[in-house]
């Protein structure tokens, strides 16, 4: 396919509350995307997310001001529990959600049998990180769009889209899955939750802080994940971004803590024709979500009107900064040597 | 049950991957995967020597499935794919969606472990497919299993990892070269100083997770032999042990003795443990965090021992 330059990137920004959301579309936000309150989504954190109520209002609030709602459906659905996860297809139809976004082959086989009107969109869980993946997918059960895993190199990117026909989504800030999504039960190995089977990783529940002797100790499951000397700001233990021993030598063996942000890619985004870039952070605040959609509105807006000209304005990248896990950035797989 | 050997995780150096295979021709495995599931930069042995090794294999009357890399991510990741897909000799292990589309509706292919079966309905579009076996994902429980079994319309055979160590995760990166600094598209093949991988602790010297280059496994080795029985009732129709650097052979051997009942589960346990480069664990089978292990078959008479 040749990629549609012409084409408007769109913002797909989070909401992990009503507030949240209607922040997002105030500031900017062409799509959101959120969750129902239970373990059929990937961000099944407690007072997070949406009963059918709000969902509703939401769908009401995006519409009116021309604005869609993308719907996150993207755990696997255990043998146990299939009709939580069909009914909140039948609900998503029901209340006007603009797309749900899957990632079991099985639910989407349901979404295409029962709702055949309503668009599916391919979610990061679905670990779909070439072509014939995907190609798969959309001749099987129609997906008009995939997000890709955080894994892929620009130029792989760009060789992936000359292969399909179906709108690519990037991630382009917010917290970094330095796995690939959907092919990682690290969580579970420690606490026995994972984001494929309960829709959370490194859950609340199984963290402890503890003030010791040698410093302030973050735990998961009683697993040490980090331990900060008083000059270090603690953050939070997702089991893959803390401080282990290999061969003698202690560091982040993993990741460091740190966000995506790909703000200087945009240009090359929008010559490469990927319809839509996607905030990650359904967990954060209204507040943090009306900030970072407001830089990336004006950031996306200042790409469209002028690829060649664009530069990314220190002012935005001190936004970002400021509420950045860890306050440092990186633009992860899709600068090589980061691998 | 059958007894299966997994495709080999690590890199091991040519002689070594050929004289291994020499050694599970004469064992008492039944079914072989081969292949590079790992990482493509790992060259050492390429198609054609993997079909020679799945030759020489087959010649010794084992049943042999070709395994496709996990992570595909470059043209030429998918042209080593296809090459494998349109081998028109042995069957294929699909290990991502990418190529089920390749075998799907041509030929009998085995569905993955991390194609992230969770559920009846998506078992039964892979069968539907031509999936003649499914590999469980690793961290789904017996409870779970029996239940997606009890509603599954077709029944291809069922899989199971139930000896190695976990493979947890896959990543863009490499966590080797990342440990000597080195990128990787410059990783000085540095997974070959590592036969068992590279083990990671926490700060107070725990194991808790492998390094082995892009693939983050456990560090406890997971271990079902003293399981066998609920494997069966659950029903598992294959048993996968998964290569190690030393050993694998007799770690075969006491699988087969245990499952001849020649051994029983505790002495079967008793001896493996002696042959693992870690402790057990086993919390996924239990519906447990995976790290955890669960004895269910204590060594029977000393608690009623009176001396």
């Amino acid at each position: 396919m040749q990629p549609d330059t012409t084409k408007k990137m769109d913002l797909v920004c989070p909401a992990g509350s009503l507030p949240a959301l209607k922040t997002a579309i105030d500031n900017g936000a062409d799509c959101v995307y959120m969750g129902f309150r239970d373990d059929t989504n990937a961000r099944n954190f407690a007072g997070l997310n949406f009963d059918l109520t709000n969902a509703r209002e939401g769908v009401r609030y995006a519409h009116a001001k021309g604005k869609k709602v993308l719907l996150a459906l993207n755990t696997f659905p255990q043998a146990s529990g299939w009709q939580r996860w069909t009914k909140a297809i039948d609900n998503a139809a029901d209340i006007g959600i603009d797309a749900v976004i899957l990632a079991d082959p099985g639910l989407m086989q349901y979404a295409t049998k029962n709702h055949p009107n309503l668009r599916l969109h391919l979610s990061v869980q679905g670990s779909a990180t070439n072509h014939e993946a995907i190609n798969f997918y959309h001749e099987m059960f129609g997906i008009q769009r995939a997000v890709l895993p955080r894994v892929l190199a620009l130029a792989q990117v760009e060789q992936l889209m000359t292969h399909t026909k179906v709108e690519i989504e990037l991630f382009g800030f917010g917290g970094l899955c330095v796995m690939v999504e959907g092919r990682c039960s690290l969580s579970s190995y420690a606490t026995g939750e994972s984001p494929n089977t309960c829709g959370v990783c490194s859950p609340p529940k199984a963290v402890r802080w503890q003030q010791t002797a040698k410093g302030l100790e973050s735990r998961l499951n009683g697993i040490l994940i980090d331990r900060y000397g008083e000059d270090e700001n603690a953050g939070y233990p997702t089991l893959c971004k803390g401080r282990f021993d290999v061969a003698g030598e202690t560091y982040y063996a993993i990741e460091e803590p740190t966000s995506l942000n790909t703000l200087e890619l945009l240009p090359e985004l929008k010559r490469l024709g990927i319809a839509a870039i996607k905030i990650e952070g359904r967990q954060r605040s209204p507040a943090y979500v009306g900030q970072v959609t407001k830089v990336w509105r004006e950031a996306i807006d200042s790409c469209n009107r002028n690829a060649q000209a664009y530069s990314v304005k220190p002012a935005w990248m001190a936004d970002l900064g400021n509420i950045s896990e860890g306050q440092q950035h990186t633009l992860g797989a899709y600068y090589r040597p980061w691998k | 049950m059958k007894l299966a050997l997994g495709p080999i995780l690590y890199y091991w150096d040519r002689d070594s991957m050929f004289k291994f295979y020499d050694e599970v021709a004469a064992s008492s495995v039944d079914i072989v995967y081969v292949g590079e599931t790992v990482c493509s930069r790992r060259y050492l042995l390429r198609f054609q020597d993997y079909l020679s090794v799945a030759e020489k294999l087959a010649e010794a009357g084992k049943e042999v499935v070709l395994s496709t890399q996990t992570l595909i991510e470059s043209e030429s990741d998918l042209k080593t794919l296809r090459r494998i897909t349109g081998n028109e000799k042995f069957k294929v292990e699909a290990n991502d969606m990418g190529a089920v589309r390749l075998v799907a509706n041509k030929v009998p292919f085995v569905a993955g472990l991390t194609l992230n079966v969770y559920n009846p309905q998506t078992l039964d579009m892979l069968a539907g497919l031509g999936a003649t076996r499914w590999v469980m994902p690793v961290e789904m429980s017996r409870e779970t299993l029996a239940t997606l079994l009890d509603n599954c319309q077709h029944k291809p055979e069922t899989e199971v990892f139930a000896y190695g160590r976990l493979p947890l995760a896959f990543s863009a990166r490499c966590f080797t070269a990342r440990h000597h600094n080195l990128q990787k598209d410059d990783c000085q093949f540095k997974c070959l100083d590592y036969k068992d991988g590279l083990t990671l602790k926490t700060r107070e010297g725990q194991p808790f997770l492998n390094l082995n280059g892009i693939q983050t496994q456990s560090a406890l080795v997971y271990n079902l032999i003293g399981e066998l029985d609920t494997l069966k009732s659950a029903g598992v129709d294959v048993v996968r042990v998964s290569p190690q650097g030393e050993h694998t052979i007799e770690i075969l051997q006491l699988f087969r003795d245990c499952m001849e009942q020649r051994l029983s589960p505790a002495q079967a346990l008793a001896q493996i443990e002696k042959l693992m480069p870690e402790a057990s664990c086993n919390g996924y089978w239990h519906g447990k965090p995976g790290l955890d292990f669960i004895r269910s078959n204590p060594p029977a008479a000393t608690a009623s021992n009176p001396h």
